[in-house]
């Protein structure tokens, strides 16, 4: 199969490219790990951060400072300045944002942010979002490939030039090729290596990251990683940060309030891991609201503790924990969005790291950059002139024989889903919210060991069709991937920024103003600190 | 305690068998097709993303209603099979593609400029998740697989509220479409979302009208009548 620009990942990223690009005359085809439909973008709820002209230098302002200094004025004057024309393009495909009482659109405050910018759609924005974006899709003819599981970009060797991607169509388990003049990789964020810690739907293993880098691409600041103060306990299920911004509490289980709830996220996650690391219980207390502002207000989550904790939150107290939210790092890109190391791939959306959340990311700036950036990824690689499209390249064999080989030669005598389980639960307390030099170390040791064993691991089914125990083992492997640049990453950044917190290091060293970027030689790791443009 | 899962695997034979398995309690449907995977049963296969209800990926059939598995928590006996109206791939995973093809066959998108103050009027609309739950549940796809169904109609409602140009999709959901509803409901008691598509597809054939089409219904009865007889 061939086509002008490959898109890989059907969230607001993925669609937005696929968009502009099909507006410019491309022929374009966007290949999914499930439904169209059934990307993360759907999960957001608080909304859309858009700045009027008034406007616009406070919020360049407020996303560079939350950034902690690894921002790039560069692309954050990008994105915010085309801001309202992101909002506004939505609006043009019918995505109903929510009306105040004189019919102008309704918009809030976040945390971090000096001025109400934050346009929502009821509480379900992303997902009006992105099933507005499906429906313009089809309108406008744009292909899908569904249910094709990205396993490796196609690059030549010499030139690195990428003229498309292999992929397990998980329907017939055929290993296949879908070449392009240009790819665009859009697969979402990588907080799902925290399993069991995140608010994250499943499959948020950052595939399109590890395959980036296995392909001889650049990926950089994997080390930070925003958790959200407030998620159910048992579930990990995000409770929204409207919860503490209408007045809801956080309290210990000796009923005490330990932290100013309006805090930015990171001061108010740490609060909250301290307590727990007193074996303290932490709960979020909303009963004062009463039952009529909450179901107004907090409908889903009013649903979901009830389904989930089986509690009511206008009686009872909330338990939470703090859970790995959103990725800043991901794959570096120039700022015309293409991949450091690479010719002719572009990554967009949580996948990449434009350089625009730094540190740590201001709330409702994702949606916008997932828009905003999204279109200008399109364009981009339109504009692109590919020099070999067809050129033979042996990765497609090369991948029917390691698909072959977990088939065949992986003896599945270790149960991966326990080492994934563990993995998850090791990073939380090692590599989550707070860090120190001996945790990441021992991490570290037990994830190699896990590498080590790789092969002893592997499937129990072996159909060919819709063997999803195969996709979750490709998926282990690649948060393995991942999880070791965090790590790396964590170990060496000896200071304190943003989202990342070293109780051994606590504070702000700006011998560390720089970027970790990793990239792969003869299949080894590498890393090092590259300055801040 | 235990529910019983049908399973389908058509290379194997039987096909189709039910299996029991035991219930984890307190954790919902799809948390518990997940530790059977994960710890009894690696090939069992299903659907599931977001596990809040908003992805639409998890729609199963829990003893003949459509349920979202990650919205609901398994009762002793539940007998859980795929959703109805769709083809079976393999255990609980279905196609969904021929029935999200209705999108595009009722040109269910904006066409022409949008209408602002019209957004209020489609805010349940357009929380649709497209689990299919309201599609699996309508009996017209028993007797018309062409139905375009309850979601497509809904979104066509939308699309034509909030839009100028509201002709393009009228036009093309004449044919298997709101004519072919028979009203029954069934689709508003299924959807999770609180979407009432029966109320948008009575407000279509109003549109239909309008826009000059005739509910083909009546015109096969005025054919039938002979009114000249009497004369
Ligand atoms: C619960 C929650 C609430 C949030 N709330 C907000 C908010 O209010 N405001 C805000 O700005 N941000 C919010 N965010 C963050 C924001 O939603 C995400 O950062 C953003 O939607 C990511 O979009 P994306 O297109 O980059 O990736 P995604 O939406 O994650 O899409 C990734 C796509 O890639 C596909 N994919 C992945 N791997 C593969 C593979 N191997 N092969 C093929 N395809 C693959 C996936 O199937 C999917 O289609 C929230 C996030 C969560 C989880
Ligand atoms: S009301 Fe119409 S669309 Fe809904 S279930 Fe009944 S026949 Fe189907
Ligand atoms: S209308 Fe309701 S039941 Fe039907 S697909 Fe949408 S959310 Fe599901
Ligand atoms: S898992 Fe997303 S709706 Fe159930």
């Amino acid at each position: 199969m061939t086509t002008d620009i490959l898109i890989i990942g059907s969230g607001g990223a993925g669609l937005s490219a696929a968009l502009r690009a099909k507006e410019l005359g491309a022929d374009v085809i966007v290949a999914t790990k499930t439904l169209p439909t059934n990307a993360n973008t759907c999960m957001a709820q608080g909304g859309f951060n858009a700045s009027s002209s008034e406007d616009i230098q406070i919020h360049i302002d407020d996303t560079l400072r939350s950034s902690r200094g690894l921002g790039s004025s560069i692309m954050i004057d990008l994105m915010c300045k085309s801001s309202k024309t992101s909002l506004d393009w939505l609006i043009n495909l019918g995505v109903p944002f929510s009306l105040d009482e004189n019919g102008d659109f309704a918009n809030r405050f976040m945390g971090g942010s000096t001025n109400k910018r934050t346009y929502y759609a009821e509480d379900y924005t992303g997902l009006k979002i992105l099933q507005g974006l499906y429906d313009e899709c089809l309108k406008n003819d744009i292909k899908f490939q569904t249910n094709r599981y990205l396993l490796n970009l196609i690059a030549d060797e010499e030139t690195k030039e990428v003229s498309g991607a292999t992929f397990l169509d998980i329907g017939s388990g055929n290993i296949e090729e879908i070449r392009a003049k240009s790819v665009i990789v859009a697969t979402g964020g990588y907080s799902g290596v925290y399993h069991g810690f995140t608010t994250n739907g499943f499959g948020s293993s950052g595939d399109g990251i590890a395959a980036t880098v296995r392909a001889g691409g650049i990926a950089s600041d994997l080390e930070f990683v925003q958790f959200h103060p407030t998620a159910l306990k048992k579930s990990s299920i995000l409770i929204s940060e409207a919860a503490r911004g209408e007045g809801g509490y956080l309290v210990n289980s000796d009923g005490i309030r330990f932290v100013d709830e309006l805090l930015p996220r990171d001061e108010v996650s740490r609060a909250i891991s301290n307590e727990l690391n007193q074996n303290k219980e932490v709960f979020l207390d909303v009963r004062h609201l009463g039952s009529e502002k909450l179901s107004h207000l907090l409908p889903q989550e009013l649903k979901l503790c009830k389904i989930h904790e089986n509690i009511d939150m206008a009686n009872d107290l909330i338990p939470i924990k703090s859970v790995a939210h959103y990725t800043m790092g991901g794959i570096e890109v120039d700022q015309k969005l293409q991949v450091s190391g690479l010719k002719g791939c572009f990554a967009v959306g949580e996948c990449s790291n434009a350089h625009i959340h730094g540190a740590n990311r201001l709330g409702g700036n994702s949606l916008l950059e997932i828009i905003s950036m999204g279109l200008a990824a399109g364009e981009n690689a339109v504009n692109y002139e590919s020099k070999n499209v067809l050129k033979d390249n042996s990765q497609l064999s090369k991948d029917k024989a390691f698909i072959n080989a977990i088939y065949s030669n992986f003896t599945n005598q270790i149960n991966f889903y326990e080492k994934r389980e563990f993995l998850g639960k090791i990073l939380y307390h090692n590599a989550g919210v707070i860090r120190n030099d001996t945790g990441l170390k021992g991490v570290l040791a037990a994830l190699r060991q896990m590498q080590r064993e790789f092969t002893f691991m592997g499937i129990s089914d072996k159909s060919k069709e819709f063997n999803t125990n195969l996709i979750d083992f490709i998926e282990f492997g690649n948060a393995l991937e991942v999880a070791e640049m965090l790590l790396v990453g964590a170990l060496h950044r000896n200071e304190s920024r943003g989202s990342h917190f070293r109780e051994d290091f606590p504070g702000l060293n700006d011998t560390f103003k720089s970027h970790s970027i990793f990239w792969k030689e003869d299949g080894v790791l590498c890393a090092q600190f590259k300055d801040v443009k | 305690m235990k529910i019983t899962i049908k399973r389908f695997d058509r290379r194997k034979e039987p096909q189709s068998i039910d299996m029991n398995y035991p219930i984890f309690e307190g954790l919902t449907l799809l948390e518990n097709f997940i530790k059977i995977k994960t710890t009894i049963d690696p090939t069992l296969v299903f659907n599931g993303i977001c596990r809040s209800g908003v992805c639409g990926s998890c729609s199963v059939m829990v003893n003949g209603k459509t349920t979202l598995a990650c919205s609901y928590k398994p009762k002793d006996g539940d007998h859980i099979e795929p959703l109805n109206y769709h083809e079976v791939k393999r255990d609980l995973i279905v196609d969904k593609s021929k029935a999200h093809s209705t999108l595009e066959t009722s040109r269910a998108a904006i066409h022409g400029d949008v209408i602002v103050e019209n957004f209020l009027k489609v805010t349940v609309q357009s929380d649709c998740i497209l689990c299919d739950s309201c599609f699996a549940s309508c009996p017209v796809m028993a007797v018309n697989e062409n139905f375009l169904g309850p979601f497509a109609l809904s979104r066509v409602y939308k699309y034509t509220t909030i839009g100028s140009d509201s002709k393009t999709s009228i036009d093309a959901i004449q044919q298997n479409g709101v004519w072919d509803c028979t009203l029954c409901g069934e689709c508003t008691l299924a959807c999770p979302q609180g979407i009432d598509p029966k109320m948008d597809i009575m407000n279509l054939r109003s549109r239909s009208v309008q826009s000059g089409y005739m509910d083909p219904n009546m015109q096969n009865m005025n054919f039938g009548l002979d009114f000249t007889q009497g004369f």
